[in-house]
């Protein structure tokens, strides 16, 4: 079942953006996901000069510290562990150069592709000789999943399971950008999925403490068109509201039910960010009453939050500071098949994006 | 990561549920959607389907693409 839009009433609105020359404004697309639909459909192509789109934290994998990165790289080196990880995580390089999940596989770790967190427990049912360690990346979309699984491991009593929780809640990130006045940004396409489970009063916060112009937006072309076009409508009228262009499914409250599961096995934890630093109650730690699930406690991992400088600049990218080409190793010596930064690893990394559909 | 995909559902056992496009079948859970029947559309995200697709509100949406592009046309002028 797909939404048939005529191809000529996109015209129209592309046609309108085109020629929009009334005033500079700034948008920011919160989702990864959104970069790449940007960048794959052209969109990128055919703005004017005055309106500018620009990547934002919302990237899973390339707002994962390399602390983490790290500290996930040396587990992987214990002969008991096996790393059970969503794809985008493999070739994500720590901070020796030319290690990742990847490599440290070909050289005898234990490292498992997931496509579900449902798919680690069944891993470690099949093998109870050793302990399955499910990484835990994403916001509030993948983070409910997460959660039934840690439920779904306690009540089946599945001893050889943990996740290595690095979830995180979109909220506290943007927030961090908006009061830290370092780039502006003067409207959002928000991320559809994570509003979704959040619901359009997850948002809110954008046009109410923020009065920044919001669109909660799909990710087909038409979709993104449209919360363009509906953020230049809110400048023309001179207000700052949040609108839900994804009205398809996302509705005012979200999904209830993953919400509910989602705070009865995380709470909020001060959480470190690739670039922005620590951001207060940003991440999603294991609760108490699971926390035999919790990697970090099971392997009495100590947490480090000190900054790490590294040559990527993926840290600016995710605050939409600069854009990939920016960065002097971008096509350079940075490249999907040779990553430098997880911006370039991930699928829906700003650098990935870039690389694919906009190098030229 | 974020992307979430319309499946349609093939098979409901409580929590679980087998979901297909274009002939190909996937396991997932569908903990977070109450009520679903054969043959409902849900969004998929790492295996869990985190909405239904509403027909009606489908509908709406596309109403919407074109208010949108009949304003843009008129104020293209
Ligand atoms: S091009 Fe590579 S090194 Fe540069 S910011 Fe992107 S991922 Fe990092």
């Amino acid at each position: 079942m797909q939404l048939k839009i005529n191809p000529s009433e996109v015209k129209d609105i592309v046609e309108f953006i085109k020629n929009y020359d009334k005033r500079k404004i700034k948008i920011m697309e919160v989702c990864g996901t959104h970069t790449m639909s940007i960048a794959k459909s052209g969109i990128k192509t055919i703005l004017p000069e005055n309106i500018k789109l620009i990547s934002g934290p919302g990237c899973p994998v390339c707002v994962t510290a390399i602390n983490r990165i790290d500290e996930i790289l040396t587990l992987s080196q214990n002969p008991k562990v096996l790393i059970a990880t969503f794809g985008d995580m493999l070739k994500v390089p720590g901070s020796r150069q030319g290690f990742n999940l990847a490599t440290l596989k070909s050289m005898g770790a234990k490292v498992e592709v997931v496509y579900s967190a449902m798919d680690a427990i069944s891993i470690a049912e099949n093998n109870p000789d050793f302990e399955v360690v499910f990484l835990g990346i994403g916001f509030e979309t993948t983070a409910p999943g997460t959660a039934v699984a840690i439920k779904e491991a306690k009540e089946r009593n599945i001893k050889n399971f943990s996740v290595f929780s690095m979830h995180k809640f979109v909220e506290p990130a943007l927030r961090a950008l908006l009061d830290s006045k370092e780039i502006e940004i003067d409207a959002f396409i928000c991320p559809g999925h994570v509003s979704t489970i959040l619901g359009i009063k997850g948002f809110r916060f954008l046009a109410d403490d923020y009065k920044k112009p919001s669109v909660i937006s799909g990710f087909e072309p038409e979709d993104i068109l449209t919360a363009i076009y509906k953020i230049i409508m809110q400048f023309e009228k001179n207000i700052a509201i949040i609108e839900n262009e994804y009205m398809r499914i996302v509705t005012l409250e979200g999904n209830e039910f993953a919400q509910r599961i989602m705070e009865d096995v995380f709470e909020p934890v001060d959480d470190i960010w690739r670039g922005i630093g620590i951001i207060p109650k940003s991440g999603m730690g294991i609760k108490d009453t699971y926390c035999d699930f919790d990697t970090v406690k099971r392997f009495d991992i100590k947490l480090d939050f000190k900054d790490k400088l590294t040559i990527c600049k993926c840290g600016d990218i995710i605050k939409g500071k600069i854009e990939p080409k920016e960065c002097s190793l971008f096509a350079k010596l940075c490249s999907p098949e040779n990553p430098i930064g997880p911006c370039m690893v991930s699928s829906e990394g700003a650098c990935a994006a870039y690389y694919k559909y906009l190098r030229f | 990561m974020c992307l979430a995909v319309p499946l349609k559902v093939i098979e409901i056992d409580g929590n679980d549920a087998v979901a297909e496009l274009d002939g190909i079948k996937m396991k997932i859970r569908v903990d977070f959607v109450k009520d679903i029947k054969i043959g409902d559309y849900v969004y998929v995200h790492a295996g869990f389907a985190i909405n239904k697709l509403d027909e009606k509100l489908a509908k709406e949406n596309l109403e919407l693409f074109r208010e949108v592009a009949n304003a843009a046309k008129n104020k293209s002028k």
